[in-house]
């Protein structure tokens, strides 16, 4: 992170004004910004994601009826564990430098200043994999139907994804056995999503109509839109204690 | 009878509250569980369609019931140190979890010999099971983060704030068998009435209480344990009888 201007580690004076909406959008740009600077990481991430969905057909039959029933569930797993390996880079190397320090000293509430890492996080990590899922679903024979209602399946629920890893994040701050620990505090969280999302694909597929499942995730995504921006924020401040 | 409930909340005045405590609730559970198991296996009738098989009922209920309560209690307590910061609260906390996963572990684990029986299979991929399973997951994630934090305080909170968020899991795993087509049967009981047999029933709800006063028992005696530690600079620590008896053998 050196390369960077230090004027991107300091947050900048509140302008007279200052509200919750002035301090996401501030974190969003200031995030969005370190990201593309970063392009080749935000590449590794992704190839990360097609190279698990990769060793399925690899690791079973490139049989195309197995592949079409398990492909929306390992998009779906693939998604999960890409956004799993990409939550360290959310307050890690802020945490490590002291800009998260100086970010929560700021006058900005943390609260919002954390959704924006968090939706700067999804725009960088959840939405291209959201854009890359139809296209990885052809390689499982996925027919038109189940890839739409898998991406729009996958659009609701990232960002979930991303709000719940961002308290995993901020409570395993600094902590030797991060990567490890982090799985453990995150996966059980992120079950629900998974079996809502691929249960979507699954009921279209059996004629049953996604609505229930796709309802279940956007009632899902309301509630951690709600609640995780405040978890996350009292996280951080527990690690910055 | 006025009670100053703040002055319980500090550890040197809990200490001996709870040491109290733990023999009424320790006999009180041995007592409950022998009546139970007696109602369970000594005069409840076989079941009718499950014939001996369902006596793991009387295991089976009442852990997956305290593993869910056990939950819902750690989390409360965890709440309570977020808004007041009272130390014991974060300790009740850490007590708590052990027990919880303990319990959890058991419920899957008789499940599994109760469903080879009568369904022909350990497990299934059945909404209660999983969701009961991420119970476990979470209550081993809190304690491994406990483990991997190194300074209590933090620890604390850092828990807190886990089990809180994890609290949604809870109704997940209760209504389930409703929301759900699954294979693990419907409740047996509810408020409004039972479709048990009534020694079947009384021994079932016997059970529960003897599973509440045992972890009661064994949280209050990890409490005692976890205040000791905590708290072994200060000097009413050291002004313990048991202490000084120890520090005595220790030095001779």
């Amino acid at each position: 992170m050196a390369a960077e201007a230090p004027t991107d580690a300091v947050a900048p004076a509140p302008p007279a004004a200052d509200g919750a909406l002035a301090g996401l959008r501030w974190a969003l740009a200031r995030d969005l910004k370190l990201a593309f600077r970063s392009r080749a990481e935000l590449g590794v991430q992704l190839l990360f994601y097609v190279i698990v969905v990769t060793l399925f057909p690899l690791a079973t039959t490139p049989e195309r009826n197995l592949l079409s029933t398990m492909g929306p569930g390992v998009l779906w797993v693939a998604a999960l564990l890409a956004s799993l390996l990409s939550l360290p880079r959310l307050f890690a190397t802020d945490h490590a430098d002291g800009t998260l320090e100086q970010i929560a000293l700021s006058s900005y509430p943390l609260e919002a200043l954390v959704s924006g890492k968090i939706a700067a996080h999804w725009l960088t990590t959840g939405l291209p994999v959201v854009l890359l899922a139809p296209l990885l679903g052809l390689q499982y024979y996925m027919d038109g139907e189940s890839l739409a209602i898998l991406a729009m399946g996958l659009l609701i629920g990232t960002p979930i994804l991303s709000l719940l890893g961002a308290i995993g994040a901020a409570l395993t701050l600094g902590l030797k056995s991060g990567g490890g620990l982090l799985a453990l505090l995150i996966l059980p969280l992120y079950v629900p999503v998974l079996i809502f999302g691929a249960g979507a694909v699954d009921a279209v597929r059996a004629g049953l109509g996604a609505t229930a499942n796709l309802s279940l995730l956007g009632a899902g995504l309301a509630l951690a839109l709600v609640g995780a921006p405040f978890a996350a924020a009292a996280a951080v401040r527990i690690a910055l204690d | 009878m006025a009670l100053n409930w703040f002055k319980l909340s500090s550890p040197a005045s809990f200490y001996p509250v709870a040491g109290a405590m733990i023999p009424w609730f320790a006999w009180g559970a041995a007592i409950l569980a022998a009546i139970g198991l007696w109602l369970g296996f000594g005069i409840a009738p076989s079941d009718f369609q499950q014939g001996e098989v369902y006596r793991i009922i009387f295991i089976h209920v009442p852990s997956a019931w305290m593993s869910m309560f056990l939950y819902v209690v750690m989390a409360v307590w965890g709440a309570l140190l977020l808004g007041f910061g009272t130390r014991l609260s974060g300790m009740m906390a850490q007590a708590i979890a052990p027990t919880g996963a303990l319990m959890t572990f058991v419920a899957l684990w008789t499940g599994a010999l109760w469903g080879r029986p009568t369904w022909g299979t350990y497990w299934a991929w059945d909404a209660r099971m999983t969701s009961e399973l991420i119970l476990l997951f979470l209550y081993l994630g809190l304690i491994a983060l406990r483990q991997a934090i190194g300074d209590p305080r933090r620890a604390d909170r850092a828990c807190a704030v886990l089990s809180i968020v994890g609290v949604v899991n809870i109704p997940i795993i209760y209504f389930s068998v409703q929301w759900w087509n699954t294979l693990h049967q419907g409740a047996s009981v509810k408020l409004t009435g039972s479709s048990m047999e009534t020694t079947m029933l009384a021994g079932m709800l016997v059970m529960s209480f003897a599973f509440w006063f045992y972890s009661i028992a064994v949280v209050l005696a990890r409490l005692r344990v976890i205040i000791l530690e905590r708290e072994r600079d200060a000097t009413w620590v050291g002004a313990l009888a048991e202490v000084r008896a120890a520090g005595q053998g220790a030095a001779r």
